[in-house]
């Protein structure tokens, strides 16, 4: 699903934020990608849906090599991914229907498509009867459920979630991480970025820790516990 | 693009004017002013050259010929001028004896047994000419050096200097309300470029969502086009209306209270007049709208 060889990102000034990452993640896995803040665990992930160019290196994502990749075939490139962040990024002006919706439309889906997907993507974050309600409206965790219901309405193959329960409390942090597991089981690819050691240590996925943007350890079954 | 994603963008437009209500008001009300005094502008200036054309329609030149120039010389010469339809409307044969009867009509009107001595001996027997009328005066100077050319051709009488300013009068009004009219225009542009530009910061965060989700940059765009486009619409569409309605009361009012002017102004019908303003005013309110947002898009919009 995805191969990096050695990638190298260099913003203008400092040392490189991502130093020479050789990896590969297969269809089908679900990754943590953990490191102290500045590790460059967020440009990694730019880096792969190609908001960044790297300095150096190749990226392959969903067997597409990103360096030969034209600015017109982004879009449908990045079709293929889902994204959820720390801070939600819904919109607030609008209700969770329409939030959901909006990413249907936005890939220009057929608006019949769209009735019947995007109640069933609030049901299989548990929000069905809350179509209504505005973002404002919802916990912490409930937006994230939203957030989650967004990036996944257009099937991607690969999700990536960037401190996703950042700012949520344990018991919602740990929701949102089993709907993570359950999407994963699904069969979609799961990156996920997070500083929450008990979760990570919990869930024996794959365990991918950087260190001044290099790879310090990659445990399949790893846990926090190996950063010592 | 599909029907339905075209909606969308279309709702979204809407929904952006909506929103961004201060904006929208007042470029929509900038866009009224300027295609309100285009249509003030275009009126006057049509109306004027009206005039002036039914001046120029009275401006003849006048050609005469050689002694002992034969018919079908004239008739010959006749044909060559008829030959430029760019320049020439109109030509009339006027023989000896209309140009005498013309002659007393205009002077002998009050005692005509004073001229009818000269009835069998023609004084003006080699007066028989042709007026020659123009549909373009500024044309004038090269027709008439053309004809003094022609065989059988004596002379070529001309106004000249009437055409002179007639036509330049035109060149003028043309000009100057082409510098005013594109002068509105820029500040049209610039308001809608503005209204866009607000449009476009306030969904700066919704922009990026839509382009991580993968939406392409025609259908990011396509709503704030669909933005300038509709404001052009609206801000040409409604003073063009108001304008038909004025426009024909301004007519009304002036034949019936300046009766007198008839005979010097002729206004133009408000249909020949709208024919031409209601598709032009549209159009330019259509490609301003769509000139604005598309130039701010390019700006602020790099995606
Ligand atoms: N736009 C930018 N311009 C210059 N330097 C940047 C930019 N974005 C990030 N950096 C630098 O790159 C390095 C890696 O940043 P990055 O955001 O990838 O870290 P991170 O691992 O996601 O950290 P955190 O856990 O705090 O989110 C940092 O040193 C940061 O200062
Ligand atoms: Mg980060």
């Amino acid at each position: 699903m995805i191969r990096m060889e050695h990638v190298s990102k260099a913003y203008t000034t400092g040392n490189p934020a991502v130093n020479d990452i050789t990896l590969e993640i297969n269809q089908g896995e679900f990754v943590f990608i953990i490191g102290n803040s500045g590790a460059g665990k967020t440009t990694l992930f730019k880096l792969l849906l190609k908001e960044l160019e790297p300095t150096s290196g190749t990226i392959t994502v969903a067997g597409q090599d990103l360096g030969a990749m034209k600015r017109r075939e982004i879009p449908k490139f990045r079709r293929n991914i889902g994204c959820v962040f720390q801070d939600f990024r819904l919109l607030q002006d609008r209700n969770l229907y329409d939030n959901i919706a909006f990413a249907q439309y936005v890939i220009e889906e057929n608006p019949r498509v769209i009735k019947r997907a995007v109640p069933a993507a609030l049901a299989s974050v548990g929000l069905a009867e809350k179509y209504k309600a505005l973002p404002s409206e919802l916990s912490g965790g409930e937006q994230q459920r939203v957030a989650l219901a967004r990036a996944l309405v257009n099937k991607p193959q690969l999700l990536m979630a960037d401190e996703p329960t950042g700012n949520l409390d344990p018991q919602n942090a740990w929701e949102i991480m089993k709907l993570l597991e359950k999407i994963n089981e699904d069969g979609t690819t799961v990156l996920v970025v997070t500083h929450n050691r008990e979760i990570v240590d919990a869930m024996k996925k794959r365990v991918i820790m950087l260190e001044e943007g290099k790879i310090v350890s990659d445990v399949s079954e790893g846990g926090y516990s190996h950063e010592a | 693009m599909k029907l339905s994603a075209f909606m969308y963008s279309v709702r979204q437009g809407l929904k952006n004017i909506w929103r961004n209500k201060i904006f929208s008001l007042a470029s929509v009300a900038t866009m009224i002013c300027c295609i309100m005094m285009f249509g003030i502008f275009y009126a006057i200036v049509a109306n004027m050259n009206h005039v002036v054309q039914e001046a120029e329609q009275g401006v003849a030149v006048v050609v005469y010929f050689d002694e002992g120039t034969t018919e079908e010389q004239v008739a010959a010469i006749g044909d060559q001028i008829r030959a430029k339809t760019d320049i020439v409307s109109e030509v009339e044969y006027v023989s000896a004896e209309e140009a005498w009867i013309e002659f007393v009509g205009d002077y002998f009107k009050d005692n005509p047994e004073l001229a009818s001595g000269f009835e069998q001996d023609n004084p003006l027997a080699n007066s028989n000419h042709y007026s020659i009328y123009l549909n373009d005066v500024a044309k004038q100077d090269e027709l008439v050096k053309e004809i003094e050319q022609m065989e059988g051709v004596q002379r070529v009488d001309s106004n000249q200097m009437v055409a002179d300013v007639l036509s330049d009068f035109n060149a003028v009004l043309g000009y100057f309300s082409m510098g005013i009219v594109v002068l509105l225009l820029a500040v049209a542009v610039f308001l809608i470029s503005n209204t866009v530009a607000v449009g476009i910061s306030v969904r700066k965060n919704e922009i990026s969502i839509m382009k991580l989700i993968g939406a392409t940059d025609f259908f990011v765009r396509a709503p704030f086009v669909i933005e300038g486009v509709v404001i052009g619409l609206v801000g040409s569409l409604l003073p063009i209306t108001i304008l038909y309605f004025i426009y024909k009361q301004v007519v009304q009012f002036v034949e019936m209270r300046f009766g007198f002017l008839t005979g010097i102004i002729s206004f133009l019908p408000a249909g020949q007049i709208f024919g031409v303003l209601l598709p032009v005013g549209l159009l330019i309110g259509i490609g301003i709208g769509f000139l604005g947002s598309f130039l701010t898009i390019r700006k602020h919009l790099r995606v």
